[in-house]
C-alpha cells in the first residue's frame, strides 16, 4: 500500500516535471514569435507610408492572400510538394553516394587521399556557376535539380561518416585483430555501428542543405514544373508581396521540419547509447 | 607441463626506440604472473608481443593455443551494445552456436556479478562495472591464457581492491595462466603467484619473486607483516631498476 503511494507520487512528480519542461521549451520561443509579430505590425503601419506598404504587408494579409486564397494555396502547396520531393531524392542519393565514398575511404589511406580533395571541391564549388552547365547537359527537369541537391548535400555526409568510421577505439580494432576478423566483419560489426551517431549528424545537416539546393536549383533553372524557387522568383517579379512572403514561410517551414525529423530519427536510433544524441531536445 | 606461453631471448625495436631487450620468460597453466616496471619500460609491449598483435624483432615466442583473453587498460566496450551483447560479441565473431553463446554469457556474467545489469548500456555503468564486463567478455571463450594490461589503473581504490580480490577468486576456480602488467607493487604482489620486475627502457627482467599465498586471497593479507616485507623487497628492486 505504502509502496503504491510512493510510486504514485513519483509519477505525479515526473509528469509535472515533464509539463514544466514542455513549458520551458515552448514559452520563450512563443514570446519571441509574438514580439516579432508586434514589430512587424509596427513597421507595416507606423513606419511604411500607405503607398509603400506593399513592401511589408501585414501578417494577416499573408494569411488571407497566401493561405486562404485557394488558387495561391494550391500553387504554393504544389511547389512545396515538388521541392520536398526533389530535396528528399537528392538527399537519398547524396547519402548513398557519400556513405559509400566514406566507407571506401576508410579502408585505405591512399583511397582517402585520392578522394578527399574531390569531396572538398563539392563543398567549395560555387553551385550557381554550375547551374547553366547542368541545365545544358541534363535539361531543366527533375534530374538537374536533383544533381544540384546532391552536390550541395554530399560533403557533410562524406566527412561525418568518414570521421565516424575512423572514430573506433584502437583497442577495439585490436580485439577484432586477435580474433582474426576480416575487413568486412570489421566494417559491419565495428566501424559502421560506431559511426552511426556521426552519420545521423551528417544526415541532418545535409537534409537542411538539400532543401536549400532544391530551392536554389529551381530558382535558377526557372523552367519546368514550378517548385518553391520558381514561385519565389515569379511572385517577386510581379510584386505580389503577400504571396512572396507566404512562399518564403513555406520554404522556412520545410527546412525546419526536415531538420527536426532527422533529429528525431537520430535520437531514436542512437540516443540510448550516444551521449551527444541523448542530450538533444525535440 | 608445457608452458602456455614462452618468450625466448625476445628483443623488440620500434624504429630507433629499443623497447624490449633479450627477454626470456614462460608461464604455465595455473600460474599468475605479475609484471611490474617503471612506466614506459615496455610492459605493454610484452603483452602485445605475447598476443601476436605485434612481432618480435628477434627471438621466439610460442603459445600452446590461439585462444587468449586480453583485458585492456580501458574497458574497451562497444557503447552501442548492452552488457550482455558486449559479452557475447566474441562468441558471435567465432561463430559459436546461439544457445551455447547465451548459456556461456549468463555463466560469465554471474561469475563477475553482473546478471542484474545485463541489459544496461556502458553509458550507465560505473568504471568498475565496465571493467567487470570487459573481464566477463574475455572469459566467454574460456581461454587458457589471460593478458592483463593494467586494467584497474583508472579505478578508485575501493573498486580496485574489490576487483583484485575477485580476480584471485576467478583464478582459484579456473587455474588459467595469466600475465598481469601493472605499476602498483601492492597489486602485483597481491595477485601473483610469481612476480617479475622489469628495468627501465630497454626493458628486461631483472628480478623474480615467488609469492607464497594460496588462492583465493583475502584482502586482509595486505596488512600482514610478511606481505609488507615482500612488497618492500619488490619496491626496493623496482626503485633500483628505474
Amino acid at each position: 500500500m505504502s509502496d503504491r503511494t510512493i510510486t504514485n507520487s513519483a509519477d505525479t512528480e515526473e509528469s509535472t516535471g515533464k509539463a514544466r519542461s514542455i513549458l520551458q521549451v515552448a514559452v520563450p520561443p512563443t514570446l519571441v514569435f509574438l514580439l516579432i509579430l508586434l514589430i512587424w505590425y509596427a513597421i507595416t503601419y507606423f513606419v511604411l507610408e500607405p503607398d509603400r506598404r506593399f513592401l511589408l504587408p501585414p501578417p494577416h494579409g499573408i494569411v488571407q492572400e497566401g493561405i486562404l486564397t485557394l488558387e495561391t494555396l494550391a500553387e504554393i502547396g504544389g511547389g512545396l510538394y515538388r521541392t520536398t520531393t526533389v530535396s528528399l531524392l537528392g538527399l537519398a542519393i547524396a547519402f548513398a553516394l557519400g556513405f559509400s565514398m566514406a566507407l571506401v575511404m576508410s579502408q585505405a589511406k591512399w583511397i582517402e587521399r585520392s578522394l578527399y580533395p574531390w569531396a572538398v571541391v563539392c563543398q567549395t564549388v560555387p553551385i550557381l556557376a554550375l547551374v547553366p552547365l547542368l541545365g545544358f547537359w541534363f535539361g531543366f527537369g527533375l534530374m538537374s535539380r536533383i544533381i544540384v541537391c546532391v552536390i550541395i548535400a554530399l560533403f557533410p555526409i562524406v566527412i561525418n561518416s568518414l570521421t565516424g568510421l575512423q572514430s573506433v577505439e584502437p583497442k577495439l580494432h585490436d580485439l577484432l585483430t586477435l580474433h582474426k576478423a576480416n575487413r568486412w566483419t570489421r566494417a559491419l560489426r565495428l566501424q559502421i555501428p560506431a559511426a552511426r551517431p556521426l552519420i545521423f549528424t551528417g544526415l541532418r545537416t545535409s537534409a537542411g542543405l538539400s532543401v536549400i539546393g532544391a530551392i536554389v536549383g529551381d530558382f535558377f533553372f526557372g523552367r519546368g514544373q514550378p517548385g518553391l524557387g520558381i514561385l519565389l522568383d515569379r511572385y517577386s517579379r510581379r510584386l505580389k508581396s503577400e504571396e512572396l512572403l507566404a512562399a518564403v514561410i513555406a520554404a522556412c517551414l520545410l527546412g525546419v521540419v526536415v531538420f527536426w525529423i532527422f533529429g528525431v530519427i537520430g535520437r531514436r536510433a542512437v540516443g540510448h547509447w550516444d551521449p551527444s544524441w541523448a542530450d538533444e531536445r525535440d | 607441463m608445457e608452458p602456455v606461453i614462452s618468450f625466448t631471448d625476445v628483443t623488440k625495436h620500434f624504429g630507433i626506440t629499443h623497447a624490449l631487450d633479450h627477454t626470456t620468460l614462460s608461464i604455465r597453466k595455473g600460474e599468475f604472473v605479475s609484471l611490474v616496471g617503471p612506466s614506459g619500460c615496455g610492459k605493454s609491449t610484452v603483452l602485445r608481443l605475447g598476443s601476436g598483435l605485434i612481432r618480435p624483432s628477434s627471438g621466439q615466442i610460442t603459445r600452446s593455443s590461439d585462444s587468449i583473453g586480453y583485458i585492456f587498460q580501458e574497458p574497451t566496450l562497444m557503447p552501442w551494445r548492452t552488457v550482455e551483447q558486449n559479452v557475447r560479441f566474441l562468441g558471435e565473431l567465432e561463430g559459436m552456436n546461439r544457445e551455447e553463446n547465451s548459456r556461456r554469457t549468463s555463466e560469465v556474467l554471474s561469475l563477475v556479478g553482473l546478471e542484474e545489469f545485463r541489459d544496461f548500456y556502458p553509458l550507465a555503468l560505473s568504471g568498475g562495472m565496465k571493467m567487470r564486463t570487459s573481464i566477463a567478455r574475455s572469459m566467454l571463450l574460456d581461454p587458457e591464457l589471460f593478458l592483463f594490461d593494467e586494467p584497474f589503473g583508472a579505478l578508485d581504490q575501493i573498486s580496485r581492491a574489490r576487483l583484485n580480490a575477485e580476480l584471485t577468486g576467478l583464478f582459484a576456480d579456473r587455474r588459467f595462466a595469466a600475465l598481469f602488467v601493472t605499476h602498483s607493487v601492492d597489486e602485483a604482489v597481491f595477485l601473483a603467484s610469481r612476480l617479475l620486475v622489469m628495468s627501465k627502457r630497454p626493458g628486461r627482467i631483472v628480478a623474480e619473486f615467488e609469492i607464497p599465498y594460496s588462492f583465493p586471497r583475502n584482502p586482509s593479507i595486505r596488512y600482514e607483516p610478511e606481505f609488507a616485507v615482500l612488497a618492500g623487497k619488490v619496491a626496493a628492486t623496482l626503485a633500483e631498476a628505474s
